[in-house]
């Protein structure tokens, strides 16, 4: 077997071995492809009729190019798209500023303790995001560690003062579930800045801060770009802060989208809801990816 | 960031003002930082240590060592976890050898539409949990309906009614493509030679993949399983939409929160986060010694 190996190319009569050499790649893909074709990408098609179709659960939906399902996700749900929109950036905006300096701190000044920095950044993980949501439910509730001192120690808010159920906290949940998600990938990007360049800015007499903003800053737009994505999209499609720490009023387009499929069965227009906010995203991404600067993006 | 501001102002005093930043506000920003990033793990800790008054374990009441020591005594809570595992387990093999697959084939082998391949890999990873939830609901459910595209296509009862089978299919789908990263990334620092050298030796192409790559790559798929697996553990968004009336553990917390917060699922929580840092530590320590 081995002894022929060397001849195979010189040899036709085996020439289905390199029909084999040349399949092997699509052999290897296929199963994953499959699966991916059959439980990801035609759902969205799948999803897609079903929002142009009407009908109901009983009766089956037939395709109609109706688009009453989209009218009505539009003009109902002004306010929970504006909530999402809001919350989910000012919640990116919060990550970005608390998570910069994090990971400016962890990639330039970390030394030997850079891993256990890294791994301290990923602890979160290790528990579940269900669990961290319920512990600030714990720590901001109204007699919770945070108000309980805040109230009867120092005496700096009211007795009826509360953060829970009001946009605040929600923004602050967002905030903290995807703090790590900012934070890693902007390390990443700091973290392979080459330190002769900055040295090279500041022997070409540029100050600390001008070093920082004209070399460090764009050198690390691909993990801004990369984190502020990493937030914005899964905050969007949220709604277990909106549920845990919000009221009724910080609705977000996700919880209109999990109680129309799973409490009231109202498939065409759940289906138009996460078709439009699907869309909307990718829109979103081009956009900001051109904003920043695609050719810089892809290093 | 924003205190950096007043340096552009004053270049005299920017020098001065930066080093300070630089030297201790950026290192006690981190730590502030971090101690944000920890603070409700230390909360769920600590609550797992409390008898709560009521049903909810919101405020501190009284120190107490009965929920460690009845860790399951709440109904369904023992179900909801082992249904957890056993998903989270089958899932993982399957996800693990599908992205494997695929990482060698991207990695190894020019085909035609590698871009798009990527694109496909990079997709799940950039759509919002609640859309890919949704979506595989409305397939899953088409599928049992009068007229929907894949009635009588698959066997009956594989993903309708929902349950076990369309969770782990969830699962599978949004993990193949974390495996694929994974291991892509140590693929891409493999060194050729090595199979070169072993072919060179007489090792067919089957033999070299199992004496020389496979036992090269296997860190990296073992860290892609043990990210599928704890994602998959830890799902609740897609897992709510596929789920119907089966409970997993975040399904279950979901629902008792309504009426009850026992303090079993904090310490659940607690054993969970201990695993997950011993099975890093482990593999750190043993990695950190492994030849390169």
């Amino acid at each position: 077997m081995t002894a022929g190996a060397p001849a195979m190319g010189r040899r036709p009569t085996i020439h289905w071995r390199h029909l084999i050499g040349v399949s092997i790649p699509y052999l290897l893909l296929a199963p994953g492809l499959i699966w991916l074709f059959v439980f990801f990408i035609y759902p969205s098609i799948e999803m897609l009729r079903i929002s142009l179709s009407s009908g109901s659960l009983d009766t089956g939906y037939s395709l109609t190019f109706s688009s009453d399902a989209y009218v009505t996700a539009l003009q109902k749900f002004p306010h929970q798209f504006g909530n999402s929109i809001l919350y989910s950036a000012l919640a990116t905006t919060f990550t970005f500023l608390i998570g910069f300096p994090v990971a400016y701190t962890v990639a330039f000044r970390g030394g030997r303790y850079k891993n256990l920095l890294l791994f301290l950044v990923i602890a979160p993980f290790f528990t579940s995001f269900l669990i961290r949501t319920i512990s600030w439910k714990v720590l901001l509730g109204d007699e919770g560690p945070l108000l309980a001192f805040l109230k009867h120690v120092v005496h700096l808010v009211p007795d009826g003062f509360s953060i829970l159920g009001s946009p605040v906290a929600v923004v602050a949940g967002l905030t903290y579930n995807f703090l790590p998600f900012m934070i890693l990938p902007l390390y990443v990007a700091l973290e392979k800045i080459d330190p002769r360049l900055i040295e090279a800015s500041q022997d070409l007499y540029a100050t600390n801060w001008g070093a920082f903003r004209r070399v460090t800053l764009p050198l690390a737009l691909p993990g801004v770009f990369a984190g502020s994505m990493l937030t914005f999209i899964p905050a969007m499609g949220d709604y277990v802060n909106a549920t845990l720490l919000g009221n009724p009023q910080t609705q977000m387009i996700g919880n209109v989208i999990q109680s129309r499929f799973l409490v009231l069965n109202d498939y065409p227009v759940a289906a138009a809801l996460s078709f439009i906010l699907m869309v909307g995203i990718l829109v979103l991404v081009v956009v900001y990816a051109r904003a920043l600067g695609t050719e810089q993006l892809t290093g | 960031m924003t205190t950096a501001a007043p340096a552009r102002s004053q270049p005299g005093a920017g020098g001065s003002l930066m080093r300070a930043i630089n030297r201790r506000a950026l290192p006690a920003f981190t730590v502030l930082a971090l101690g944000y990033l920890l603070i409700p793990i230390a909360v769920m800790i600590v609550f797992s240590f409390n008898l709560p008054e009521g049903k909810f374990n919101f405020a501190w009441n009284q120190f107490s060592l009965d929920a460690w020591f009845h860790p399951f005594d709440w109904p369904g809570l023992g179900d909801a976890l082992r249904l957890s595992l056993e998903i989270a387990f089958i899932s993982t093999v399957v996800a693990t050898i599908l992205g494997t697959l695929i990482g060698l084939a991207i990695t190894r082998y020019q085909f035609r539409g590698r871009g798009a391949m990527n694109g496909l890999i990079f997709l799940p990873m950039a759509t919002p949990e609640i859309v890919m939830g949704s979506s595989l609901l409305t397939l899953f459910v088409s599928s049992a309906l009068p007229g929907g595209p894949l009635n009588g296509v698959l066997p009956k009862g594989l993903v309708f009614p929902l349950g076990f089978n369309t969770i782990v299919i969830a699962h599978v789908m949004f993990n193949i493509s974390y495996v694929v990263v994974t291991v892509k990334a140590r693929l891409a620092g493999f060194d050729r030679r090595l199979e070169e050298a072993a072919m060179d030796l007489g090792a067919n192409e089957l033999v070299t993949f199992w004496k020389i790559t496979f036992p090269l790559i296997f860190p990296g798929i073992m860290a892609a399983a043990l990210l599928a697996f704890s994602l998959s553990i830890d799902d609740f968004v897609i897992t709510n939409f596929v789920s119907g009336t089966s409970n997993t553990f975040p399904i279950w917390t979901w629902s008792i929160i309504k009426n009850a917060l026992p303090p079993q699922i904090n310490v659940v929580g607690s054993i969970i986060f201990r695993s997950a840092v011993a099975i890093v530590l482990v593999t750190t320590l043993r990695t950190g010694r492994a030849p390169r």
